[in-house]
């Protein structure tokens, strides 16, 4: 015998009784999982370096590692550009005025949201994998209403990459190495990421209503959108160089090995 | 050659997957077997179809658990010995089989505020440069599949959220008309955050994942409006400019900013279709009171609406909406 279909919003409000969780046959793990262990792995690297507070300037050819710029404390002597007004203390990072902001603007990125969200959060962990949460309120209230302070995040982000490309400027001056070359790509890929950011590819002009009106802004639109288009690769190419150049550095001033000069 | 299927059936008193054999020629598609099943062992499986070609957007079911278009799933996408299990979208509430109720919809579509006609164009004299209108002819490709609202862990998997969340569906149709060079309003950023939840989004990028348009659900339209929505409410910067240069009040002055905005949507509400005695719809439309598709908003339409039926307010004559 046929049955009769349920009148739609009528009496059944239930969803189709399916036990399964997911019924995803694929590896939708594998996407969280090394997003959990590359985030992870690079997380720890920056904490030790940072609170390390040695081998992080080589003198000779004046290489300052970004996580050390701009150096404000008592201990950087020669790499110090912007005076030292703090002390040294093992729980204060010589670049404790940029660092806390560079980790703001990672944070409330717009891809990084998406690849902690999913990965350490599990909310979702995959799409159509159920949220590992009872209840969500997604960014409405405290504390993830804060992940709107991005464009705040965004504006320390470009001063902070005008210090370092002021650090690879200073650099330049004793000749060429290879830590050169790789300062320079590290400030290159740090500004194509700042640029590529959502909050600059709206305020340059994602927020007018008539391009035609702006047409220089709308080709500077027109071409930050290119770049956006390409966020999470540059994020992590950039935890990449980042990471890259504080180890040679690291590596130099501890004697590991020498620079390889081109000139000078 | 046979393949492997698991195709859930039931209805909102509960089913569970069965398990077919059904032959499967080269080139053809999920929702061509779904077809050669009711041809041949389930004449009474339930499926909502229309195109077959990927532009109707009815034939949304999930596919080994991704949501997906039935008549754009090819089958030489899965080995040989693949199991195909095939469900309906798990957000909404189950009809029959893979058909759902996806009139949650229809509820949020009605609740997002219209186009608002430009004051003193009279409708046919709307001029726009191509550059201005692209953005939001992107968001104009969608089919409304709901293959986006379906996916959404906000209210997929957090039913309490479906009163306070209209879904990426609307936030594109938000986003199209707040970037439309010709619409009036100038509340969309405002009600977008108020009233259709855009907080709740994570940018977990679901949406843009399963989008059979490809439309950049997540970076073209929920993120613009997260940023117009922070323009408003919370840049410092923002406030200050507009504290110092007055343009505040400049914009007041100019009368771009209406002041009072017509209300939201029409007063009507969503209406089942007609149903018997028993209170079930009529299995088979040949013996249904009307053909065709059910509409959601009920069967006994006339046209035109009755005024308070529709929420098209004329910006010249405001007394007459």
């Amino acid at each position: 015998m046929t049955t009769t279909a349920t009148k739609p919003g009528g009496g059944g409000r239930l969803r189709a009784a399916i036990t399964a969780r997911t019924l995803r046959t694929d590896r939708w793990w594998l996407a969280p999982l090394v997003t959990f262990i590359g985030l992870g792995a690079w997380v720890t690297y920056a904490t030790v370096r940072v609170f390390m507070h040695q081998w992080f300037f080589v003198e000779e050819y004046l290489y300052l590692t970004p996580f050390y710029s701009p150096c404000l404390t008592d201990l950087c002597g020669p790499a110090a550009e912007f005076g030292t007004p703090l002390p040294s203390f093992l729980l204060i990072p010589e670049a404790a005025f940029t660092l806390p902001f560079l980790l703001l603007f990672r944070l409330t990125c717009y891809y990084y949201r998406k690849a902690y969200y999913r990965a350490f959060w599990l909310s979702p962990p995959a799409c159509a994998v159920p949220d590992g949460h009872k209840t969500y309120s997604g960014e409405t209230r405290f504390p993830l209403i804060f992940q709107n302070a991005h464009r705040y995040a965004f504006y320390a982000a470009v001063i902070i990459s005008v210090i370092n490309t002021w650090d690879a400027i200073h650099a330049q001056t004793t000749g060429l190495g290879l830590g050169n070359v790789i300062l320079w790509i590290n400030v290159l890929m740090l500004w194509a990421y700042t640029a590529s950011c959502h909050s600059c590819r709206h305020i340059i002009g994602g927020r007018m209503k008539h391009f035609s009106r702006h047409p220089v802004r709308y080709r500077l639109w027109t071409f930050v959108s290119a770049l956006n288009t390409r966020h999470m690769q540059l994020a992590w190419i950039t935890l990449g160089t980042l990471a890259l150049t504080d180890f040679y550095i690291m590596g130099l001033a501890a004697g590991w090995f020498t620079d390889l000069r081109i000139i000078g | 050659m046979k393949r492997h299927f698991r195709v859930w059936r039931g209805d909102a008193s509960g089913g569970d997957l069965r398990d077919f054999d059904v032959e499967v020629n080269e080139g053809e598609v999920v929702l061509d077997i779904i077809h050669r099943l009711q041809a041949t062992q389930a004449p009474d499986l339930a499926c909502r179809w229309n195109c077959k070609a990927g532009k109707c957007g009815s034939c949304s079911m999930e596919i080994n658990g991704k949501p997906r278009l039935g008549c754009m799933t090819r089958m030489s996408t899965f080995t040989d010995d693949e199991t195909i299990t095939v469900t309906p979208i798990r957000t909404f509430p189950v009809i029959r089989d893979l058909v759902t109720d996806v009139s949650f919809n229809y509820e949020k579509a009605r609740e997002t505020p219209a186009f608002a006609p430009p004051p003193g164009v009279a409708p046919g004299e709307y001029r726009m440069q191509q550059v201005d209108v692209e953005r939001s002819q992107e968001f104009r490709k969608c089919i409304e599949c709901f293959l986006c609202q379906n996916t959404c862990h906000v209210i997929r998997d957090h039913d309490e959220n479906k009163p306070a969340f209209s879904g990426p569906r609307y936030f594109i149709r938000a986003a199209e008309l707040d970037m439309h060079p010709l619409d009036d309003r100038s509340d969309r950023k405002e009600y977008a955050q108020a009233s259709q939840g855009l907080g709740y989004c994570n940018i977990t990028k679901c949406c843009t994942e399963v989008c059979p348009e490809h439309i950049k659900i997540t970076d073209n339209a929920i993120i613009p409006m997260k940023e117009r929505v922070v323009d408003r409410r919370y840049d410092p910067i923002v406030w200050l400019g507009r504290k110092i240069f007055r343009r505040d009040q400049l914009e007041s002055a100019d009368g771009a900013v209406p002041t009072v905005n017509p209300p939201m949507s029409s007063a009507r509400l969503p209406e089942g279709p007609p149903v018997g005695p028993d209170g079930h719809m009529e299995i088979a439309e040949l013996s249904a009171p009307t053909q065709g598709g059910l509409s959601p908003f009920g069967e006994d339409l006339s046209f035109p609406l009755p005024p308070e039926y529709v929420s098209y307010h004329h910006p010249e004559r405001p007394s007459e909406a």
